[in-house]
């Protein structure tokens, strides 16, 4: 396994958001956690990049280590985990190439940064056009390809991606999760969290199902696609 | 006309110290959103530090009797000296930093910001106590001379002090604009809690922004003891909080902005000192900064910053 993740509490303040959950996702997946507003997905990424702690008796392990012993920038440069936030969070201040640069700021092989740099600007072409633009002055489709584009710079073993799909229209969503496909061809592997579940469903190969900080079902996407409690509550009917 | 461009460079000199010290505390609230007020106190220290640097590379004070047979020339000397002590002194900003601020880095912010008087207390006494209430006389660094220029006769210091200020504004400047260290406190700046998902270390980027800072505070305390050779554990607090004004001034992060505004203090309050009487320099010239705040609240220059400060 690449990723285990075992008894995950996090609370905030005295809000418990997630109430001790376990989930894996091996090397090369697609694997997707679905659930309604609230129900503690960004946490549950959060936890995992180490922006949040996570409370005692809760055990991460990444190809066999303790993820929970490294601090959010290591989680990034020595365990090789990016995240793409939800809102996207872009340095808007900053332009393309700066935000794009300053995502590969620990990294010394300058080789590989140029070679990830190309791979960048092949999947998303819009990006090297509007180089030195403010990331504050793009589109909401261009923000979200910039937002996986600085994470394909500062990490390549594991994508966490938070609601990619937010504020996209429905050719743009498409443009986005192919690309998705592309870096995961590519040997990087993906946990996604969506409300847009039948996008990630299709998109992923596993998914779990997270109701109010606990996971209530997992499953081949195509499994949970056909369930019928996941097509009432989720897939509108 | 003489006596104007006489006032325009003591202006520009009191602008430059107020512009030195403005843009460590610019930083610092760029950055990481604290007041640290410290920053006076620290440049104080750089003072100090300074007057103990250059007088060991002369062999003076306390190091005649070392009798270092150093031939050097004065300018070297001043060149050693502000090398020297604004590394010192960065290091003197970053155990500020991680032994005042960091423990609070989650704290409300009234915690820290009295953290940082306290510590500038701490600065003050503790000089008292190491060495004693005398003021100390700055060593002799430039010979004066005075230079003609268009018929009007300046002194050789205040030009140079002109001078290497707008030097280290403008070199900071350009580190920030362009260099990755740069590029990360103006992300740190816009949006502190993303950063590590960079790959960046917070502790890392705050630390070289108090270093910074204190590097030339450190050059505005040896600018100072060139200028008026005295130096006692009081001079930070005035200078202190009239930088701190001139950093609001310029806007948030910007170190132009900070730049420009000491050297507007400077000028206020120089010319406030020409046409009213002393005693009224300050008030007079408080006043008018009041009135400017009251116009552009956030400065000139503001850093934009997200609205979301956390993930
Ligand atoms: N910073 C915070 N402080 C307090 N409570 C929080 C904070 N962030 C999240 N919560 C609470 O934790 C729970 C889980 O939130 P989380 O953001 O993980 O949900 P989510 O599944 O990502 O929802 P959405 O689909 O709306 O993004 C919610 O009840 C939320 O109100
Ligand atoms: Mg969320």
């Amino acid at each position: 396994m690449l990723l285990t993740v075992e008894n995950l509490s996090v609370s905030y303040g005295n809000i418990k958001a997630l109430h001790g959950i376990s989930f894996e996702v091996d090397q090369g997946e697609i694997v997707c956690i679905i659930g309604a507003n609230g129900a503690g997905k960004s946490t549950t990424l959060r936890a995992i990049s180490r922006m949040i702690p996570a409370e005692t008796g809760s055990r991460i392990l990444f190809q066999g280590e303790d993820l929970l012993e490294y601090p959010a920038d290591k989680v990034v440069t020595d365990l090789g985990i990016s995240h793409v936030p939800e809102g996207r969070r872009l340095f808007e201040n900053l332009t393309i190439n700066e935000n794009l640069k300053l995502a590969a700021f620990a990294r010394s092989d300058e080789d590989g940064i140029a070679a990830d740099r190309e791979r960048v600007f092949s999947i998303f072409p819009r990006l090297k056009e509007r180089i030195n633009q403010k990331a504050g002055t793009l589109s909401g489709g261009e923000q979200q390809m910039l937002a996986v584009g600085r994470a394909m710079m500062s990490a390549r073993k594991l994508m966490l991606l938070d609601e990619p799909s937010m504020g996209l229209a429905p050719l743009l969503m498409m443009d986005v999760f192919s690309a998705l496909k592309d870096i995961n061809d590519e040997g990087t592997t993906i946990l996604l969290v969506e409300q847009n579940a039948r996008m990630a469903l299709q998109f992923a190969q596993r998914g779990y199902v997270l109701e109010t900080g606990l996971l209530v079902l997992e499953g081949p996407s195509q499994e949970l696609l056909e369930d019928p409690e996941v097509k009432k509550a989720y897939l509108g009917g | 006309m003489e006596f104007f461009f006489q006032q325009l460079i003591n202006a520009l000199q009191l602008g430059s110290f107020y512009a030195l010290i403005a843009i460590g505390y610019s930083m610092v609230y760029g950055v990481l959103l604290l007041f640290n007020f410290a920053h006076g106190d620290v440049f104080m220290v750089g003072a100090y530090i300074g007057f103990f640097v250059s007088s060991a590379l002369l062999g003076l004070n306390i190091f005649g009797a070392l009798a270092l047979p150093l031939s050097v020339t004065l300018s070297l000397v001043l060149v050693l000296t502000l090398i020297i002590s604004m590394a010192l002194n960065s290091i003197v900003g970053m155990l500020v930093e991680r032994i005042g601020y960091r423990p609070l880095r989650d704290a409300p912010r009234a915690s820290a910001a009295i953290t940082g008087l306290m510590i500038g207390i701490i600065l003050e006494t503790g000089n008292l106590a190491i060495l004693g209430p005398q003021r100390r006389s700055f060593p002799e660094l430039i010979q004066s001379a005075t230079i003609n220029i268009a018929g009007v006769s300046f002194t050789n210091k205040k030009i140079l002090i002109v001078f290497i200020s707008i030097l280290l504004t403008l070199a900071l400047h350009q580190f920030v604009r362009h260099t990755k260290w740069g590029m990360a406190m103006r992300a740190m700046a816009y949006d502190y809690v993303v950063v590590p998902l960079m790959g960046i270390s917070t502790n890392k980027i705050a630390l070289m922004t108090f270093a910074l800072g204190s590097a030339l505070a450190a050059a505005a305390g040896i600018l100072y003891g060139v200028a008026y050779p005295v130096l006692d554990p009081n001079m930070g607090i005035l200078f202190g909080w009239k930088a701190f004004v001139a950093a609001i001034l310029g806007g948030r992060g910007s170190i132009l902005g900070a730049g420009l505004a000491g050297f507007l203090l400077g000028f206020i309050e120089i010319f406030v000192a020409t046409i009213f009487p002393s005693t009224m320099r300050n008030l007079i010239a408080f006043g008018i900064i009041l009135i400017i705040l009251t116009f552009r609240p956030h400065g000139f220059f503001g850093e934009p910053f997200s609205a979301q400060l956390r993930l």
